[in-house]
């Protein structure tokens, strides 16, 4: 070719843009796929937690601090939203970036454990001898130890202390006084009593202590137990006692409710005490839920998270991480977690010496010493069995039968299986 | 000046070129400067199109658990997952919330939306602050519309029921608290979300029909209803069509309202395709029978985005 055309030369010009082009392309793909596969800082342990909260955050990153000077070792906090964590984990898992230690809920611990992503604490030299068995059990499945619970906690009931002294009213402790208490409460825009049973798991929490009061039994959701709880629900609603919107309240909407006096009594946890604190001119107090019958023991379920170490084939880290975890929920951090979120203690000692720092939380130690896990039975198939009731009891409440309702619900829980 | 000519080689230049000896090493370079154009855009949607959309279908007929995520083992089960989601009453539920809330939402959304973009087409003062007032909904992200009309629907502290009591009206409606209600409420917000977008567009449509239709219909005197039948519509058809399938995609997988709203309940009346998508893959973490749903939903959509494809077609003729 001699001088080249006019044609040529742009031709000329376009191969050449092509080429950095197609580099470009390829570039831009392999960063994204290597962006996946991202490696562990050798120096740091890296923490997942949902502590997305401001002051929980710094909680924790306190208490790693403090852990992280006595090993010598540099902790990270990593805190994702609760709905999160299990499935961010998963993800981490199929890309082989784990982090050292992961907080789970105590409801989805199985789920990851079952599926082989934790390690026995145990073996990792963590003693249990200080914890009590409920405690020991809220953090196994299938008998092996996976989680340490640092805090835990369950639901109680609150009262606004004023309103009951001005109807002259006494804290109720069975089903009928509640009802009678509820009724005697209501007034104009007041409700009696405020409780969620919204259409997630807050809903379920809040229906348990009712269930497992009377009796009643997750792996029968029709048994005649579960439907006089779920027609003792109605009963309230029927008498207005509780507002029709109680089936559309998440847990800090009851709170909301209760701060604002639209609710003499709640059903809540000690995670609101906090806010609650807030409102200097509102007297509340704490007291056990009342159960079906005088004498009847008053069982919750217990709430709370469980640190777990995953399993990421590098057994010398994994070593370090249960020494982290052990120091995290060893007696003293327990403490100051406890005092600083309101939750309960798990370790025996730290509990005594927590109901001596706050005696007016003294109802809700005796409520988590005999508060239930909810996974200790259906381990991983905890979740269908919820699903079921939520539908189970939003139906009720809104008009079918409790029979009906829980009938349809043990169908699908157990279809779902 | 070069990138034109590559893209549209005249044709004269062409043949000229037939015949020529350097004609196959030169066709072969154009050949592969359009492909290097291409190439970006094919390697795009086959990474993060593609492959998630197979991914998806192949995962559907899976047995995928929380165990996968560590062996990487996911055992074929044939149409286990199908017959699991199809068997579930739940879902012929879902599918009709999903089509009455589909089909709500665009009715109300398209409706008010052009009845606002004819009336602010009209000069008058006020219509641009206005204009941009009705846009704010918007502005708000969905989660949060959702979490404000939680509260606004409240049945006993919520300000609509509030405001409907003091007008002397029921102020005791359960809008989000029985089943029977609580779709309609959440089609209601939907509509709400949904007016400025169909508005903007329809707007912008409005300002594109020439001003001289509108006078050579005003003199062989036509009606200003049989104007807006027979003049306006027709030119806007186009634009209505983008709308109503735009509206459709992103409203048939309604998901972030309905959780913020009603978390599916009460007694699962607002579950639609999206919610159980999101049930099954992320609470009960059976990602196959997720995968089913979110195949379905990529169905319906794929539908839709066929008569798209060829009202477009019928239009660029």
């Amino acid at each position: 070719m001699t001088a080249p055309t006019p044609t040529a030369v742009r031709r000329g010009r376009s191969s050449r843009a092509v080429a950095p082009l197609a580099i470009l392309t390829v570039l831009v793909t392999g960063a994204a796929l290597t962006g996946c596969g991202r490696q562990r800082d050798s120096a740091a342990y890296t923490v997942m937690n949902s502590s997305t909260d401001e002051t929980y955050h710094r909680w924790d990153a306190q208490a790693m601090a403090r852990c992280g000077e006595r090993l010598g070792v540099t902790i990270e906090q990593q805190s994702v939203p609760a709905a999160q964590v299990m499935t961010k984990a998963l993800r981490m898992a199929s890309s082989k970036s784990l982090p050292d230690i992961v907080q789970f809920d105590a409801s989805e611990m199985p789920t990851f454990a079952d599926a082989g992503g934790l390690i026995d604490l145990r073996r990792l030299g963590l003693s249990t001898g200080n914890t009590p068995q409920g405690i020991i059990n809220f953090g196994s499945y299938k008998g092996t130890y996976y989680g340490a619970a640092r805090s835990v906690n369950t639901l109680a009931l609150f009262y606004n202390k004023d309103m009951l002294a001005q109807a002259s009213l006494k804290v109720p402790g069975t089903w009928a006084e509640l009802r009678d208490t509820a009724r005697k409460l209501t007034r104009g825009k007041r409700y009696g009593l405020a409780l969620s049973a919204g259409g997630a798991e807050d809903g379920v929490f809040q229906f348990l202590p009712f269930m497992w009061s009377n009796g009643g039994d997750e792996n029968r959701l029709d048994g005649p137990r579960v439907i006089e709880a779920l027609d003792f629900w109605k009963t309230l609603l029927k008498d207005g006692s509780l507002s029709k919107s109680t089936v559309n309240w998440t847990q800090a909407d009851v709170n909301d409710q209760f701060m604002a006096g639209n609710a003499a009594m709640m059903i809540n946890g000690p995670w609101q005490i906090e806010t609650l604190n807030t409102k200097k001119s509102l007297h509340w107090g704490i007291a056990r839920i009342p159960v079906p019958r005088t004498g009847a023991g008053s069982v919750g379920p217990l709430g709370g998270a469980v640190l777990t170490v995953p399993n990421t084939g590098d057994t010398a880290r994994e070593k370090t991480a249960g020494r982290i975890v052990a120091c995290l929920s060893g007696e003293r951090e327990q403490l100051t977690y406890a005092l600083n979120s309101w939750m309960v203690p798990a370790d025996v000692e730290a509990a005594a010496l927590w109901r001596k720092r706050v005696p007016e939380l003294d109802a809700l130690a005796g409520q988590v010493a005999a508060a239930r896990s909810r996974t200790a039975e259906l381990g991983a198939g905890w979740s269908s069995v919820s699903l079921a009731l939520q539908s189970a009891f939003q139906s009720a409440l809104t008009g079918e039968s409790s029979k009906a309702a829980l009938t349809s619900a043990q169908q699908r829980a157990t279809s779902g299986k | 000046m070069t990138t034109s000519t590559i893209t549209v080689p005249a044709p004269s230049r062409m043949r000229q070129r037939a015949g020529t000896p350097d004609s196959r090493p030169a066709r072969l370079r154009r050949r592969l400067a359009q492909w290097g154009f291409v190439a970006p855009a094919v390697v795009f949607m086959l990474l993060f199109f593609g492959y998630p959309l197979v991914r998806n279908i192949v995962m559907s007929f899976q047995h995928y658990t929380p165990r996968t995520f560590f062996t990487g083992a996911a055992p074929f089960n044939g149409v286990d997952n199908w017959a699991k989601v199809f068997q579930d009453a739940l879902f012929g539920q879902a599918l009709w919330h999903t089509l009455v809330f589909t089909a709500g939402s665009l009715l109300g959304q398209f409706g008010i939306g052009l009845a606002l973009a004819v009336f602010f087409s009209r000069r008058f003062p006020l219509n641009e602050l206005l204009r941009s007032l009705i846009l704010l909904p918007w502005l708000v992200p969905m989660v949060v519309s959702g979490i404000v009309w939680r509260r606004i629907l409240d049945q006993d502290t919520g300000v609509l029921n509030s405001f409907l009591g003091a007008l002397g009206l029921d102020g005791h409606i359960p809008w989000l608290n029985s089943p029977g209600m609580a779709l309609l409420s959440t089609i209601l917000v939907n509509i709400w979300i949904g007016i400025p977008f169909n508005m903007v567009i329809l707007y912008g449509g409005l300002q594109e029909i020439p001003g001289e239709l509108h006078e050579a219909a005003a003199l062989d005197g036509a009606s200003a209803w049989r104007t807006f039948r027979s003049v306006t519509l027709p030119v806007l058809k186009p634009v209505i069509t983008v709308v109503l399938v735009l509206g459709f995609m992103s409203t048939v997988k309604i998901l972030d309202l309905i959780l913020a709203l009603t978390d599916g309940g009460p007694a699962d009346a607002t579950q639609t395709l999206g919610t159980l998508t999101y049930q099954n893959s992320f609470v009960q973490l059976d990602f196959g029978a997720g995968a089913v749903v979110g195949d379905v939903l990529i169905l319906v959509s794929a539908v839709f985005a066929v008569f798209y494809l060829r009202a477009n077609r019928t239009e660029g003729k």
